[in-house]
């Protein structure tokens, strides 16, 4: 299956990450070889196999529903780069 | 032999003595940092780094003894950047279970952080946001990734021990590359708490020492359950000083037939073989076994753990933590920190795994891939019914010069060939050091065995180790 520059952007720009031309330029071309690489995998017949999204034999883990002491206020922010107050602060979402 | 030259357990015993002082063994990690790292560049934000105060640890075990942790493993106050720039200044509120359990051993978290590829993308250790670190054994070669630094770092006798992460080799391959002991063990064993997740279902936390017993000692410490990381199993860690024996008569190991083909080294080739034939005449008996699918590895690996990537990296994006690209827009501030923050690899990688999950692309790859990792595991199922041990070369050769495959992704992620199928089907595997090339470039063996069976692994590897004497040549620098 082959990758376009449009698909790069596109997908670039789901993953929120800008490119500049240049970087478009070179990472369609790799995609492009990395992807052909990868189409080894559409030779096999996994018809009737079964995927493993995870090796061990657990699911659903819970913890007890037990109040506990979580980060506080003031650690949980000591690493913004911007807040006010008591909150992460970021560019304006609303006009 | 100077105090940093020694191993964990040496240094254990002369500190119960009183031979020698905790403050003394920084002295010598120290003075070493300051004669070789400007050769080595093993460590990172090193300027102007003097040896601190000793912290005031519990009397353990570890009483006194430094270690090494990799620059993406969580430790309080001191900075854990994943040598990204969009991490810079990081210091985490909290410590990573590994850590905790460290210093309740007594132990000393070495200041220094160790040196890998950006988010531990990478084979090479070139992708750090630092530049790279140079092989001992070669300063034009590359030490192996992403745990190039930690790795680096013991070989160069400027750390005692360390801890690695190892997503599809980033612990096995930079051992192999820098002459040392790398341990990636069962997924599960070790908490991944406060390691900052690349691909959630293959990362493991790992040893790097510079022999098999002192691999053992650290797996005692760091192994075992932890509630605050939901796939970490509730298993008992079994004694594993009881497996460093010296017999391994009449023990089964499967040689699979797809580990010695085209592509690989021929001085590799014959120091495997050698190996192989040192582990027969102590007893062991090796019989050539298949694992079909092995050739799908890089591909599955490459769709899997990118997929993953993808999405543990999302929240990377300037709001919480790190770096911040200047914007009045929200959505263009997301873009621009994550286009200026993140490297070549990462962004190669979180668009790849972004696009293996999107709409109209997610059977054919993703899915598809998942189900290829089933038919990998069960390779190794079948193995494992008869035979107690698989043995391959870690690596298909020696390190590489630097810059020599920086401009082809996929050559690079071809180096990991041999060690990726092992986080797939999440058995534990080591990696010893077996040989050198006639450049003088160490070479590793790869043990593998079942789930949970590291005991395994340290009796093949001990008993390897303790009849031959690679482990105990140093690189002169």
């Amino acid at each position: 299956m082959a990758i376009d520059k449009e698909t790069v952007k596109y997908v670039a720009h789901l993953a929120r990450i800008e490119l500049q031309p240049d970087e478009l330029e070179k990472l369609s071309g790799q995609l492009h070889d990395i992807l052909g690489f990868i189409d080894k995998l559409s030779s096999l017949d996994t018809g009737q196999v079964n995927p493993s999204s995870h090796i061990l034999a657990i699911s659903n883990v819970l913890r007890e529903d037990k109040p506990h002491d979580s980060l506080s206020l003031a650690k949980a922010l000591e690493n913004a780069p911007a807040k006010k107050g008591n909150f992460f602060s970021v560019p304006k979402i609303l006009e | 032999m100077e105090l940093n030259q020694l191993t964990a357990h040496e240094l254990i015993d002369k500190l119960k003595d009183k031979q020698t002082s905790a403050s003394a063994v920084l002295d010598a990690l120290y003075a070493r940092v300051q004669k070789i790292e400007p050769t080595i560049k093993a460590y990172v934000r090193i300027e102007g780094a003097k040896k601190p105060a000793l912290n005031p640890q519990p009397d353990s075990l570890l009483k006194g003894l430094p270690i090494t942790i990799k620059d993406n493993i969580c430790t309080q106050g001191l900075n854990t950047e994943c040598c990204s720039k969009i991490l810079q200044g990081f210091r985490p509120p909290y410590d990573a279970t590994v850590i905790k359990k460290l210093k309740n051993a007594g132990a000393e978290i070495f200041p220094l952080k160790a040196n890998m590829d950006e988010f531990a993308f990478g084979s090479s250790t070139e992708n750090s946001y630092f530049g790279p670190t140079h092989n001992p054994w070669d300063p034009a070669c590359v030490p192996g990734g992403s745990s190039g630094g930690s790795s680096a770092s013991i070989a160069a006798d400027e750390a005692i021990w360390a801890l690695g992460s190892d997503t599809g080799g980033s612990i096995r391959q930079p051992a192999s590359f820098c002459g040392v002991v790398g341990l990636k063990p069962t997924y599960g064993r070790v908490s991944r708490y406060g390691l900052i997740a690349f691909a959630s279902s293959l990362d493991q936390i790992g040893p790097i020492t510079k022999d098999v017993r002192d691999c053992s000692l650290l797996s005692q410490i760091i192994f075992g359950y932890d509630p605050d990381d939901s796939t970490s199993v509730n298993l008992e860690v079994p004694d594993f000083s009881k497996s460093l024996s010296k017999d391994i008569r009449g023990l089964k190991i499967g040689i699979p037939g797809e580990y010695f083909v085209e592509g690989m080294d021929p001085e590799v080739k014959t120091i495997i073989e050698e190996a192989i034939n040192k582990l027969n005449s102590l007893g062991a008996v090796s019989v050539k076994v298949s694992l079909p699918h092995t050739e799908y590895a890089v591909p599955v690996y490459y769709i899997i753990a990118t997929a993953e990537a993808s999405s543990n990296l999302a929240r990377f994006d300037g709001v919480q933590y790190g770096w911040r690209a200047k914007s009045d827009n929200l959505i263009e501030m997301y873009k621009k920190t994550r286009g200026e923050g993140f490297g070549d690899e990462a962004k190669r990688r979180i668009i790849l795994g972004t696009f293996a999950l999107s709409h109209g692309y997610y059977d054919a790859y993703y899915l598809r891939a998942l189900k290829v990792r089933t038919l990998i595991r069960q390779d190794f199922d079948a193995v494992f019914k008869d035979f107690d041990c698989i043995i391959t070369p870690t690596s298909p050769t020696p390190a590489f010069k630097i810059g020599e495959k920086a401009q082809d992704p996929l050559k690079m992620y071809l180096s990991d060939i041999y060690t990726i199928s092992v986080n797939l089907a999440g058995i534990p595997a080591i990696s010893v050091p077996c040989g050198f090339t006639k450049k003088g470039l160490p070479v590793g063996l790869q043990i593998m065995a079942k789930p949970f069976d590291e005991a395994m692994l340290f009796r093949v590897a001990h008993t390897f180790e303790q009849n031959t004497d690679w482990h105990k040549s140093k690189p002169r620098l």
